[in-house]
């Protein structure tokens, strides 16, 4: 069985430490959702594990099957079966989502591929971004565009969820794919994960709501708080969170509601 | 007479990559190195000329001797008297393919040039050494009038319709680089579209240089009858030595009233080269000009295609790319002169530095007395890549009329770590992603270019990219 195990993680960014002991293990075929107030490190955990330049790892691990990925570079963890959907991917101009999705298939799909070598042939893959797009219900003429340029927030999250289908990985943590959508948009994203077959992967949902877990419904449900995961429960937990907010949660733990707000604060410091 | 016979180059065949080759070559002339009167003399000679172009030459050559190197742009480190300045590679011009010695062929199978002649070359012309030896034309062209040879063939079968523009866009007064090229041109297109025949294919011109030391002078003159229209395409993948190598050509074009003319040009130069080009168009009565310019290493560029709008409703548009890696300067830039009322030009201008490259824009729009409702739009953007690489912008404007409306943008940007998270997280090497992102940054130039060369840019940018991150 395919496993990520994070332990006792701490990050720091800027300077600033960010995660504090983060323990957190996915099984590949489970569904985790993870959610917290803002600022709480959530976004920081998925670009952590997945390898960001910023995000400075100075104590823990992050282990896939035992092999240590702090060692590796994003794109090698990406052909390790890593994928993160971003909450605001970037804008790569000039370059057509086509050209981008083989390029990328190819190396996550052949990860001893060397560069220079062959791409999935153009047919072949032509043939497969079309039914997978056919699937999503996505425009064809989508593939033509370039990457995240001019898109609407929703064609963001679309194209990233296409991607996640097309790269097929073992664990995949989706960064608010919610935030920025109408409810007819969420279901839509919430049915297509389901529909590419999130459930063959691990998945670690980030999350607001609960209406993305509706078709994806977890097997646990983790609050983090102050850069800790201060509580773990079922899919009932993310149902209470999304109806009464994180009151309980604080005052149940308040050492890191203080972390939280001190950490908050100095983010609202640097962004004014 | 001081010159070498059979002369035998007995550079190595060893193939460092598909663009860095040379094939054993067997010249059956060349001058001995140097310029003076008795080898521009001995070049026009041999060429057996008329005596007003052999007048021409020493003319040109007391001007350029007359005129001081330019003082701006790079810094042209040339010995003009180690330069080898006339080469004849074989002394009959090949009528058909099987004619052209099997050398050459190795050379342009390298190349790729017959299969892209398959699929949509017109004509090829072919530019080894100092000539042309190589040209096909398709009937149907000749059927419409249309002229497309060696500026030397031209010169002898067209005597009359050369001399009535040749060196009328560009005289040798025009720059000290204009005046060497006019004392010791060779080879080069000449291309005569009659009235109002349109061309729908490109016309092609393959040149490269493979002599040490050789100078390259290349002289294309281009007409453009009324209403006609043609699209002129030059590609270049030079050789790599390791001594200085001279590239100088002419390129002057004439579009006459509401004609068009598409020039495209993508050259590749090794590193040592010196690719000092001069390249004019004057746009008439409603006529449009285009130059399309890729410019690729080398050790120093500089070149400025130029339109002149001389009459009403006439437009220019350059768009150019350049890339800059260790060792060259890209001094690459556009000249749109509005002398007319009503005349519109634009410049898109993009460049990239990498490994301390250097890239500059150097560009004049300059609206003259009189040329009232002008319009221009100056566009350039420079990508770096890296901390040591670097890009000037020197744009000049110059107008002599209140009812103008002229705009210029100018960005600078780097490649973000962000977009590099990205398209590694998606599973992308480095390299593969900084590749993907120059690509996409010149796409807009090179989905103007015939597929064969938009195919062949991203190649060779490949090429450059490969292994300039780590």
């Amino acid at each position: 069985m395919d496993t990520l195990a994070i332990s006792n993680l701490h990050v720091v960014v800027n300077e600033k430490p960010i995660l504090k002991g983060v323990n957190l293990s996915i099984r590949r075929g489970e569904t985790h959702a993870l959610m917290g107030p803002n600022g709480s490190g959530k976004s920081t955990l998925g670009l952590a594990i997945m390898g960001h330049p910023q995000y400075e790892i100075t104590a823990g691990t992050i282990q896939l099957n035992g092999q240590n990925l702090l060692e590796m570079s994003p794109d090698e963890r990406a052909r390790a079966g890593l994928f993160m959907a971003f909450q605001r991917p970037v804008a790569i101009p000039g370059v057509r989502m086509a050209d981008f999705l083989r390029h990328a298939s190819t190396n996550v799909r052949r990860p001893e591929r060397k560069e220079g070598e062959d791409l999935i042939p153009m047919r072949e893959f032509r043939k497969e971004l079309r039914e997978r797009m056919e699937q999503l219900r996505m425009d064809p003429e989508f593939a033509r565009r370039y990457v995240n340029d001019g898109f609407s927030g929703g064609e963001m999250k679309r194209a990233e969820i296409l991607q996640l289908a097309m790269l097929q990985p073992k664990f995949a943590i989706l960064d608010e794919t919610d935030s920025g959508l109408d409810a007819d948009a969420v279901r839509l994203a919430s049915q297509s994960i389901a529909e590419i077959g999130g459930k063959s992967m691990g998945l670690l949902i980030i999350t607001h709501h609960d209406k993305l877990l509706e078709h994806n419904p977890p097997d646990f449900t983790h609050v983090m708080l102050g850069g800790r995961i201060v509580e773990t429960g079922t899919f009932e937990l993310a149902i209470e969170l999304h109806q009464q907010g994180y009151d309980r949660i604080r005052a149940a733990n308040p050492d890191a509601d203080a972390d939280n707000q001190a950490m908050t604060v100095k983010t609202e410091q640097v962004g004014a | 007479m001081a010159t070498d016979i059979t002369e035998k180059n007995t550079a190595a065949i060893g193939e460092i990559n598909k663009y860095d080759f040379r094939t054993e070559s067997t010249a059956v002339f060349k001058a001995r190195r140097g310029l003076d009167a008795e080898i521009v003399q001995q070049i026009s000679e041999m060429k057996g000329e008329p005596a007003w172009m052999r007048d021409f030459r020493l003319r040109s050559l007391a001007i350029f001797e007359s005129k001081p190197m330019p003082k701006w742009g790079g810094d042209i480190g040339v010995d003009f008297q180690d330069i080898f300045y006339y080469l004849k590679p074989t002394d009959h011009q090949g009528r058909t393919w099987d004619d052209v010695p099997a050398e050459i062929k190795e050379t342009f199978d390298k190349l790729g040039i017959p299969e892209a002649e398959k699929k949509f070359l017109a004509g090829v012309k072919a530019q080894f050494e100092s000539e042309v030896v190589y040209g096909s034309l398709q009937e149907e062209l000749g059927n419409k009038g249309v002229i497309f040879t060696d500026t030397d063939t031209a010169l002898r079968e067209h005597t009359d319709l050369l001399r009535e523009y040749f060196g009328t866009i560009i005289p040798p007064e025009d720059n000290k680089f204009a005046a060497l090229n006019s004392a010791v041109w060779s080879g080069g297109s000449f291309i005569y579209v009659p009235k109002g025949v349109k061309i729908e294919f490109p016309l092609q011109a393959y040149f490269r240089i493979n002599a040490e030391s050789m100078g390259q002078f290349e002289r294309t003159l281009i007409i453009v009858d009324e209403g006609a229209h043609v699209h002129s395409v030059e590609g270049c993948t030079a050789p790599m030595y390791s001594t200085e190598s001279l590239h100088s050509a002419v390129v002057e074009i004439v579009v006459k009233r509401g004609a068009r003319c598409r020039y495209t040009t993508i050259q590749n130069w090794a590193n040592n080269i010196y690719n000092l080009v001069t390249k004019r168009a004057m746009a008439y009565r409603d006529a449009t000009m285009e130059w399309i310019d890729g410019n690729l290493g080398s050790r120093l560029t500089m070149k400025y295609p130029a339109v002149y709008m001389m009459e009403p409703g006439a437009r220019g548009e350059i768009l150019s790319i350049a890339f800059s890696s260790a060792g060259q300067h890209q001094d690459a830039g556009a000249k749109l002169v509005h002398c007319a009322p009503h005349t519109t030009g634009q410049i898109i201008s993009k460049s990239i530095s990498k490994n301390g490259g250097r890239s500059s824009y150097r560009g004049l729009v300059k609206v003259e007395k009189g040329a009232t409702d002008a319009r221009c739009n100056v566009v350039c953007d420079a990508l770096i890549l890296d901390p040591r690489s670097r890009s000037d912008t020197y744009p000049y404007i110059e107008v002599a009329e209140q009812d103008v409306t002229i705009g210029h943008e100018a960005s600078v940007s780097r490649i973000g770590e962000e977009q590099m998270f990205y398209l590694t997280s998606r599973g992308l090497t480095e390299s593969e992603a900084s590749t993907m992102i120059v690509n996409g940054f010149i796409e807009p130039l090179v989905k103007e270019l015939p597929m064969e060369y938009a195919v062949e840019m991203n190649r060779l940018i490949q090429l450059q990219m490969e292994g300039s991150v780590g």
